[in-house]
């Protein structure tokens, strides 16, 4: 009985961060409408620059004050970013603010090893927090009891701020209708400014105060970025009580699914979650957001089928790439497969989020599925690669089907922050429950049949099932399901008054774009001849992302010149530097801020502004004519 | 009349938020080929009795019945397959699409082919997407980004879509709201004239009093939830009670007819 008191506590102790963490990204969101994916980030930074501060001041007023001066300087670099980055992309979707939140997550990562090196750091115990207490023969760490202490103490202080403060009163305006309060004259940035500042204060104080129970290194963003999005998804995005009884609750979830299934505890809080999502899609505190509405003109290059002249040279470039075993040596080729896989992962991601509107920032997993499917079937059941290749993405179609279900009943924010749970749950799995897939040790010895063995069959195999997986994905964009997708996308409201089950059409679109994701992971588990859980990480994840928005994502097809661009980009990169985290993630910044259209979209924005310009000048030579 | 079937019969209807009663035990019977106004004051529960009757919102007691099927439970896309056309009160269509790509979907919707991964819906009946462009005057518009349309071309679309199942029942809700006055007449004569040559019903709300009793057959007047009239645009005129709500309006409109008849 004992033990479980004590475990339960332990449970209460890590829900702190946590709550820190979720209440901060709640408030930024509540006001700004922003997920701060950097939110992980910034946690991170306050356990290090926490963690430096106090090795370097000693005694317990170096060490609470260490702790506290952490948290405020990070919240003057989360000040800086609001004023530099943040101010830029307000107005913009909701997909480019993650991304570029994202980017800057990447460049703390690789900013953070430059700093304080790649080995774990083990900060000073709390001075007067040292030892234990007992309880019936059970030890809890008297600090954990003083984290279980504060959560309360902070939810109070943040009740008081909202509740009694002019400031509160304005961010809680800000939260209900943000244009009314710019329009009764309150400085709208520095409202923004501040909110933002106290939710990254909030971030790097949960961060300080993990040193003294954990290791700080330098994937800790990540990790607790995942959490946060369960709680938040859990308990509501914006509600700063859901956000604490959500982390409460994720965190005993860990701490007894830790008891009942020790090697895969993450279960636990999926099912729940799941739960969560099927009676309250919008978290037990939150409210249903408004349904935006699409302004219209928003694409301004309409779509449609290639005409006769662009097939031609279509057909003619893949012919093209067909001839590259000409003259290219073994290493070109396998570089070119690689290119050509995720072709096929970065077409199915599109598929799912141009013609969709749904940006799944988790769709790895369905690669990953996929790959290891491949895996599964070669190894363990001995078949022929044929086989394996046409029954392996059936895994990533399962995946889809099951994912895809809860998933498609939310949609922005909450599908991404879902699709990415989802994503990391699948990860788990699969790095945890080492007597099926070998952890991460991975599944070795995946090698291709003779026929497709060589680097040339090899590539030419990889480059025809990439050539037919997006003329199919292109079939069926201007297939009536395409439409029906794209009208769900346009207006749900129009599409459900003419009879659309829309969910049930953006499932079917999930499990298409899911099964030709797993497609793609067939092939690399192939080309790799192993598969790890990496092939399932978020990182791969984003790297679609970045794939997509490079094309461009209001285009048709721009994922597959974004592909080829990224990917060979991406492959010399990492040749060439150390710090390509830091490289890609200013690139996605970058490209997020200055270059929203992409490749494929800004050139058709000028090919079609030509053309008009010269249609209208025709029709003003026209019209002097008439005149003369 | 009373040979026309009738197409639409509410009983009873309800609903209440909290200690509110939105709709209060509201009953009426609308025939084939008719047009009915749902008229009243901001807040007299024109909106929800609109959603109810399209499946969006559900009631808290009562009875819908269309041609002769219970509404009540169904979601607006059952409705609509039951044969019920809307339109909204801010027009909701399909901005990224062309026009006549916006009644392909609805043509598409009703001939069951939204899971058909692999045709063409650019060939997909194109000539009836045509024809129902042509009924509301915007076949020349077929291939323009709807994005681009003003906003009464856009309702003369919307009408188009609505019309895409062959519907028994047209909802329009406020349909003239937000346009010029002549597109105004020019919108609620194409309605009349289509309504009339399909028997279709129309019940629709408006605040342009001028559209009402100029278009409606039969005018229902709701106040604060309840019915409390219901007759011709005459008899509705002379209610008492409607012009101690509608204050100047009615009284405006009677006023000018008068100075009309007079000269």
């Amino acid at each position: 009985m004992a033990f479980y008191f004590v475990q339960f506590l332990t449970g209460l102790a890590s829900a702190a961060s946590l709550f820190l963490v979720a209440s901060g990204l709640s408030i930024i969101f509540g006001v700004t409408r922003i997920v701060n994916f950097a939110h992980g980030a910034f946690y991170m930074l306050g356990a290090y620059v926490a963690f430096t501060l106090t090795e370097r001041f000693s005694g317990a007023l170096g060490f609470w004050g260490g702790i506290v001066a952490a948290a405020l300087v990070v919240a003057v670099v989360g000040v800086l970013v609001e004023m530099v980055l943040l101010r830029r992309i307000y107005h913009a979707p909701e997909l480019f603010q993650l991304l570029a939140t994202f980017g800057l997550t990447l460049m703390v990562q690789d900013i953070v090893v430059m700093i304080w090196g790649p080995d774990d750091l083990l900060g000073r115990r709390a001075p007067g927090f040292k030892g234990a207490v007992d309880f019936f023969g059970q030890n809890i760490p008297s600090y954990d009891l003083f984290l279980i202490a504060l959560s309360p103490v902070v939810l109070g202080i943040l009740w008081l701020l909202f509740q009694r403060t002019r400031w509160g009163v304005l961010v809680r305006a800000a939260t209900q209708d943000r244009d009314m309060v710019a329009a009764l004259g309150v400085n709208q940035k520095w409202l923004f400014t501040s909110v933002f500042a106290l939710g990254v204060f909030l971030a790097a104080l949960g961060g300080a105060l993990q040193i003294p129970r954990d290791a700080v290194h330098h994937a800790l963003d990540l990790r607790i970025i995942v959490e946060v999005f369960v709680v938040v998804v859990i308990g509501g995005l914006g509600s700063i009580i859901g956000a604490f009884v959500a982390a409460v609750l994720v965190s005993e979830l860990n701490a007894f699914g830790i008891l009942i299934f020790p090697k895969i505890s993450i279960i636990l809080v999926f099912l729940v979650m799941a739960v969560v999502l099927i009676v309250r899609p919008w978290g037990l505190f939150g409210k249903p957001e408004a349904a935006a509405r699409r302004t219209p003109g928003l694409t301004v290059n309409p779509w449609r089928p290639l005409n006769s002249a662009e097939r031609l040279m279509s057909v003619g470039a893949l012919a093209l790439a067909a001839m590259l075993p000409l003259f290219a040596g073994n290493y070109a080729l396998t570089v070119g497969s690689e290119i050509a896989i995720f072709v096929i992962f970065a077409a199915s991601l599109h598929f799912l989020m141009s013609v969709g509107g749904l940006a799944s920032f988790g769709h790895a997993a369905y690669f990953g599925l996929g790959a290891y499917g491949v895996a599964f079937l070669a190894k363990a059941a001995g078949l022929p690669m044929i086989v394996s290749l046409l029954l392996g993405p059936v895994l990533g179609l399962l995946g889809a089907a099951v994912f895809g279900f809860f998933a498609v009943q939310l949609s922005g924010v909450y599908f991404a922050m879902l699709t990415l749970a989802f994503a990391q749950i699948v990860w788990s799995i699969a790095f945890q429950w080492v007597a099926v897939t070998g952890g991460d040790n991975g599944i070795l010895g995946v090698w291709p049949d003779k026929w497709a063995a060589g680097p040339a069959a090899f590539y030419w195999l990889s480059l025809a099932i990439a050539a037919v997986a997006v003329t199919v994905l292109r079939v069926i964009v201007f297939s009536p399901f395409g439409f029906a997708l794209r009208a769900t996308r346009d207006s749900p409201l129009r599409s459900e008054a003419i009879g659309i089950n829309g969910k049930r059409v953006q499932w079917t679109a999930f499990v298409i774009s899911g099964t030709v994701a797993g497609i793609g992971g067939a092939l690399f588990a192939y080309l790799k001849g192993s598969v790890f859980p990496d092939s399932l990480g978020i990182s791969l994840s984003v790297d679609a992302l970045v794939m997509v928005l490079l094309g461009g994502v209001e285009t048709v097809s721009g994922a597959v010149i974004g592909a080829i661009v990224f990917k060979a980009a991406n492959i010399w990169l990492v040749s060439q530097t150390d710090l390509s985290k830091l490289v890609l993630g200013g690139f996605i910044v970058l490209m997020v801020v200055a270059f929203p259209k992409g490749i494929v979209g800004t050139l058709e924005t000028i090919w079609n502004r030509r053309r008009s310009t010269d249609t209208k000048s025709a029709l003003a030579t026209s019209r002097v004519e008439v005149a003369e | 009349m009373s040979m026309v079937p009738t197409l639409l019969k509410v009983e009873g209807l309800s609903k209440s938020y909290g200690g509110v009663h939105a709709v209060r035990s509201v009953s009426f019977e609308l025939r084939a080929g008719e047009i009915l106004a749902l008229i009243g004051p901001n807040g007299a529960g024109k909106s929800t009795c609109f959603d109810m009757l399209n499946g969006q919102n559900t009631p808290d007691s009562g009875r819908i019945t269309l041609l002769g099927e219970d509404t009540i439970g169904r979601k607006p896309r059952a409705v609509w397959r039951l044969g019920v056309g809307r339109t909204f009160q801010i027009t909701a269509t399909f901005p990224t699409m062309t026009v006549r790509e916006n009644v392909q979907v609805a043509l598409v919707s009703y001939g069951r082919q939204l899971f058909n991964l692999w045709g063409s819906t650019a060939q997909f009946a194109r000539d009836e997407a045509g024809r129902l462009l042509d009924l509301v005057g915007m076949g020349a518009y077929a291939e323009r980004p709807c994005g681009e349309l003003a906003y009464g071309d856009l309702k003369r679309l919307e009408l188009a879509i609505a019309l895409a199942n062959q519907p028994r029942l047209l909802l329009m809700d406020e349909p003239t709201a937000g346009m010029a006055p002549r597109e105004r007449i020019e919108l609620m004569r194409l309605t009349a004239r289509i309504a009339r040559e399909q028997s279709i019903g129309v019940l629709f709300t408006e605040h342009d009093m001028d559209v009402v009793f100029e278009h409606a057959d039969r005018i229902l007047v709701l106040n604060r939830g309840s019915l409390i009239a219901e007759g011709s645009p005459e008899e509705v005129r002379g209610n008492p009670q409607v012009r101690a709500i509608y204050l100047g309006e009615g009284l405006v409109y009677d006023a000018r007819h008068r100075e009309g008849a007079g000269a």
